[in-house]
């Protein structure tokens, strides 16, 4: 257990990183994703193949990218393929034990937006997209999800189906002939949720240390449903800590931030 | 049969008003060089496609050259929102523009498809995705064998394509290394003409067998332009600018600023100064 102080956004990423395991093939999405999966490779799981869509496969970066192209990306890697075979071998292929995502915009049932907020021929905001993450969602074996959790970020109703998860609950993924599990597991700065296994909707099922039921509430625009044996999240440990901060100060020199 | 050309020159001869033209790059290899060119130029009322059209789609849309865009990822890598491009689609500055959105996954197999000659792309996608309900060229098809519905998009095929490459030898041949996206694809997917941008020209491109060399019978000009995919990077030669990917975001806020920095960067200049931006980024 540690005793230094940290914060949700540590707490975050380190509870996303040890979700994924020494043998995983994980299809990893940037930002908040890449600094999990980097994390996971630097403590417990060394082993974990990390992919980026830009063909990248085996890549071991010394510090995070700032893009999923960067150079290091591919100079570590253990091969880098073309785009078309990123995505036609690699993921349709169906080689992908987990796919990371992070998101603009989520509900209850772990869909995505990450293309418009408003009408999407009439944007009060355009966003860039959903490069990947369409295919990423569909195909990867599972989905892990991480993000902040805010009133803006947690909403009701999604404004445009990105990334498909478990659309309006229980086998709506089947019923689209979907084939993967979807979403299972979605980290954010004050818990962990799980899908519930009826109705698929995310359920609460660990809080971060000191982390209120309320603090929780507060910042989704759904009544949050929290899981009958809900658990705290242990506290990062002073190893997981350290590499997380070393990783990030790397990447702020490297960065010239 | 590849033609060894000033900059300007190739794309005046291959370029032409109200075009489809892509200039790929995966993060990588971006062809800065090219863009600037034809936006001093003024070639305009472009459909532009591109996978993860960035910085330099956004000068272009900016600058009122584009009227349509096909496209997977509208961003600035690692950064956050396109601001010209919003300002396009949002308000319609300085044109309004028409938008063809895919996924990654789509217009890579598009990509591949139009290298290959078909029609179009098949592919397993789009299952549950809004883009299928507003993009009318997202269709589906029933395998023929299986009966599985998967979906089909549109075979990519502009009529000029630009890439940006390390090298070429004296004969035109070009070699391609790092990640190399779809740059191969792009080349070969072109109608009228591929144009390439290359830091240098060797004797010996030094290839290993495997390499993605693009012969020089699939390229029409080839331009030297050392730095040209600045502030991209060329796999071997610099690293990425990140600071100018961090810095557009404050210039293409504002449309005054942005005009500025055009005047400024680009349209008082000429693909020499690209050598001299990448010098503290040699690798």
């Amino acid at each position: 257990m540690s005793r230094q102080p940290f914060s949700p956004d540590e707490m975050m990423t380190i509870a996303a990183a040890r979700a994924l395991r020494d043998d995983d093939v994980c299809f990893v999405g940037i930002g908040a994703p890449s600094a999990a999966c980097n994390v996971a490779r630097l403590t417990h799981a060394p082993g974990i193949t990390l992919i980026y869509e830009s063909g990248t496969i085996g890549t071991a970066p010394e510090v995070l990218p700032l893009s999923i192209g960067d150079g290091e990306l591919c100079e570590t890697a253990v091969t880098t393929v073309p785009v078309p075979e990123m995505f036609r071998y690699w993921l349709q292929g169906g080689r992908i034990s987990v796919g990371f995502l992070g998101a603009a915009q989520i509900d209850r049932f772990g869909n995505i937006n990450t293309t418009v907020v408003g009408d999407y021929h009439a944007p009060r905001t355009r966003l860039p997209g959903g490069g990947g993450a369409p295919e990423i969602a569909s195909l990867s074996q599972k989905v892990y999800i991480t993000m902040k959790q805010s009133r803006r970020g947690f909403v009701e109703t999604i404004d445009f189906f990105t990334s498909f998860g478990h659309g309006e609950g229980g086998d709506h993924r089947q019923r689209l002939g979907i084939t993967t599990a979807g979403p299972t597991l979605l980290i954010t700065d004050l818990a962990i949720w799980e899908p519930d296994p009826q109705s698929r909707e995310f359920t609460v099922t660990s809080l971060h240390p000191g982390v209120t039921r309320e603090a929780v509430q507060e910042t989704v625009g759904w009544t949050v449903a929290f899981a009958p044996g809900l658990s705290e999240t242990p506290a990062p440990t002073e190893t997981e800590l350290d590499v997380l901060r070393a990783l990030k100060e790397r990447t702020r020199i490297a960065h010239g931030g | 049969m590849a033609r060894f050309m000033e900059l300007g020159a190739a794309v005046s001869a291959h370029l032409r008003q109200g075009d489809t033209v892509a200039f790929e790059g995966f993060t990588h290899l971006i062809p800065h060089a090219a863009a600037h060119e034809v936006i001093r130029q003024g070639i305009g009322d472009l459909t532009l496609i591109r996978m993860t059209p960035d910085l330099v789609y956004d000068q272009m849309i900016g600058m009122g050259l584009v009227r349509r865009m096909i496209f997977s990822y509208a961003g600035n890598p690692g950064v956050g929102l396109l601001r010209r491009f919003r300002d396009a689609v949002e308000n319609g500055w300085p044109r309004p523009i028409e938008i063809e959105e895919h996924s990654h996954a789509a217009m890579a197999n598009a990509w591949e498809a139009g290298a290959a000659g078909l029609p179009m792309a098949v592919f397993r996608g789009y299952k549950g995705a809004g883009l299928a309900g507003v993009n009318p060229n997202i269709r589906h098809v029933t395998c023929p064998f299986t009966g599985e519905e998967l979906a089909a998009v549109p075979a990519l095929r502009p009529d000029v394509s630009f890439i940006h490459a390390q090298k070429a030898d004296r004969a035109g041949n070009v070699l391609i290394e790092g990640i190399v996206g779809v740059q191969k694809e792009a080349v070969l997917a072109a109608r009228r003409a591929a144009i390439v941008t290359v830091e240098e020209i060797v004797d010996d491109l030094g290839a290993h067998p495997n390499a993605c060399v693009l012969p020089r019978w699939t390229i029409a000009a080839i331009a030297v332009v050392p730095g040209g995919a600045h502030p991209s990077y060329a796999h071997g030669y610099y690293g990425r600018d990140n600071a100018a990917y961090i810095a557009w975001d404050a210039i293409a806020g504002d449309r005054e600023a942005f005009r500025a920095w055009m005047e400024e960067h680009v349209l008082g200049q000429g693909p020499q100064v690209f050598a001299e931006r990448v010098r503290e980024l040699r690798t």
